[in-house]
């Protein structure tokens, strides 16, 4: 892959084939953590921190270990077990060298263990057939477009506290309905291919 | 049968699983970082809800905060006097006595009493109507009545009837959440058994609130003249009483003029 090829793989991945919009992974922390933009921002940081350290990781296990015992039908439950220690690595790493990133992730870090985009990230890149500077970049482009979404939506939710809709849509139908009409808007991307 | 298929997939998980089993337990003893024994401690006692009436994030939050100094033991409003007189034992501290406190909407001018500048027709949020002018009404402390206390309120305590925001005593739990989402900062924080209250919080004199409001104090100090136990002020514009001192004799609801000394029936109940 070229380096124009790269950089077009990872505004693909960040608009075109957008996690949230698109490929409907990792709902959960979008409308569970989607309230305010700057916890939107904490957990779209903290995603596209572990996204990518797990890319890398999951990428060097599978290469060396899983195609080399003819493993691959396993690669799922190694790639969880692979994500739940990393995060639980990083939370420790981070708590006692950067302790201000670590209050500042709270919560959000530990969730990240059963978020399902990651794993997908890790999954997509594997049966893409990519190298390792290509995992690393599609894991952190990924993240990204996760990262962009879910603060545009906090954005969006933001000024949704001020609507009065009638009473069978407030609170989440609202939220749901507006989620849509974002996915809808970010599916004006998808006539964009570069293959 | 072919038993490789099975083991060595198995043998490989269990040495990947021992791995990053044992890459954890070094690292939980490399990367230690030392916890006050008391944090989980004084967590236990709180009650957990989250609501940030403290100020803080969360429980967790005001636990570390306590136990570092930062916040009083007595910092969390929703826990009960048990609970926090069990968080000063753990910090080795006498809280004293906890007053409970609760919520008052300190207007009148509801009903019509206040004067309109304009009709309002937009969003139902006092702070999206505060941003227009100041809200629809005359006075610059008149309560919006859009109920965004009530929104607000995680306890399901504060009620909209008939446009006025109506505390439910028993529910309100003094988080003071209301306090700081009211734009017009209308909301007090009064002790939980407090009998009377003044219904206005004029800052302007006699004169002009009599302009803007049929409800409104006009700083005419009778209630400071009757009441014997000194717990009533004017300070500057609108009166004010001071619950340490107050006996709760009422003398001071049947002197006001403008009818804004109110009496509600607290609903008797340890704090």
């Amino acid at each position: 892959m070229t380096l124009t090829e790269l950089l077009l793989m990872m505004f693909g991945a960040i608009l075109v084939e957008n996690f949230i919009f698109s490929k409907f992974y990792g709902c959960c922390p979008f409308l569970g953590v989607s309230e305010k933009p700057d916890t939107a921002l904490g957990m779209g940081m903290a995603v596209t921190f572990v996204m990518t350290l797990s890319g890398a990781v999951t990428w060097c296990v599978y290469t060396f270990l899983l195609v080399s015992f003819e493993l691959t039908y396993l690669k799922t439950i190694a790639f969880i077990l692979i994500i739940a220690a990393l995060v639980q690595f990083i939370e420790m790493f981070l708590r006692k060298y950067i302790p201000a990133l670590y209050s500042a992730l709270g919560i959000y870090l530990p969730l990240i263990t059963t978020n399902c985009a990651v794993l997908s990230a890790a999954l997509l890149s594997i049966q893409n057939d990519y190298g390792f500077v290509e995992t690393v970049c599609f894991c952190f482009a990924s993240a990204l477009g996760f990262t962009l979404a879910i603060v545009v939506f906090a954005g969006v939710r933001v000024r949704l506290r001020f609507a009065n809709p009638p009473r069978a849509f407030r609170g989440f139908p609202l939220t749901l309905l507006a989620a849509g009409l974002l996915a809808m808007a970010f599916s004006g991307f998808s006539g964009m291919s570069f293959r | 049968m072919n038993w490789n298929a099975v083991l060595i997939p198995m043998g490989i998980f269990a040495g990947l699983g021992l791995v990053f089993g044992l890459i954890l337990a070094i690292a939980s003893r490399l990367f230690a970082v030392k916890i006050d024994p008391r944090v989980p401690q004084v967590m236990e006692q709180l009650p957990g809800a989250n609501c940030g009436g403290c100020g803080y994030s969360g429980c967790a939050a005001l636990a570390d905060a306590i136990v570092r100094g930062d916040a009083k033991p007595t910092a969390c409003t929703v826990c009960d006097a048990a609970a926090t007189e069990q968080i000063g034992k753990i910090m080795g501290v006498e809280t004293g006595k906890k007053v409970r406190r609760r919520a008052q909407i300190m207007c009148s001018g509801m009903g019509g009493n206040a004067h309109l500048k304009y009709r309002y027709a937009g969003a139902k949020d006092c702070i999206a109507a505060a941003k227009l002018g100041g809200g629809d009404k005359m006075c610059p402390n008149g309560c919006i009545g859009l109920g965004t206390c009530a929104a607000s309120c995680m306890f399901d305590a504060i009620h909209m009837v008939e446009g006025a925001a109506i505390v439910d005593y028993e529910k309100c739990v003094g988080c003071g959440t209301c306090v700081t989402n009211c734009p017009k900062n209308l909301i007090e924080l009064i002790p939980y058994d407090a009998k009377y209250w003044v219904g206005c919080r004029t800052a302007l004199p006699g004169k002009i609130t009599r302009t803007l409001c049929d409800a409104g104090c006009i700083s005419c100090k009778l209630c400071v003249k009757t009441c014997e136990a000194d717990a009533i002020t004017v300070d500057s514009f609108g009166a004010h009483i001071d619950y340490e001192k107050c006996v709760a004799c009422g003398k001071c609801v049947e002197k006001c003029p403008r009818h804004i000394i109110k009496s509600g029936e607290i609903p008797q109940k340890d704090a």
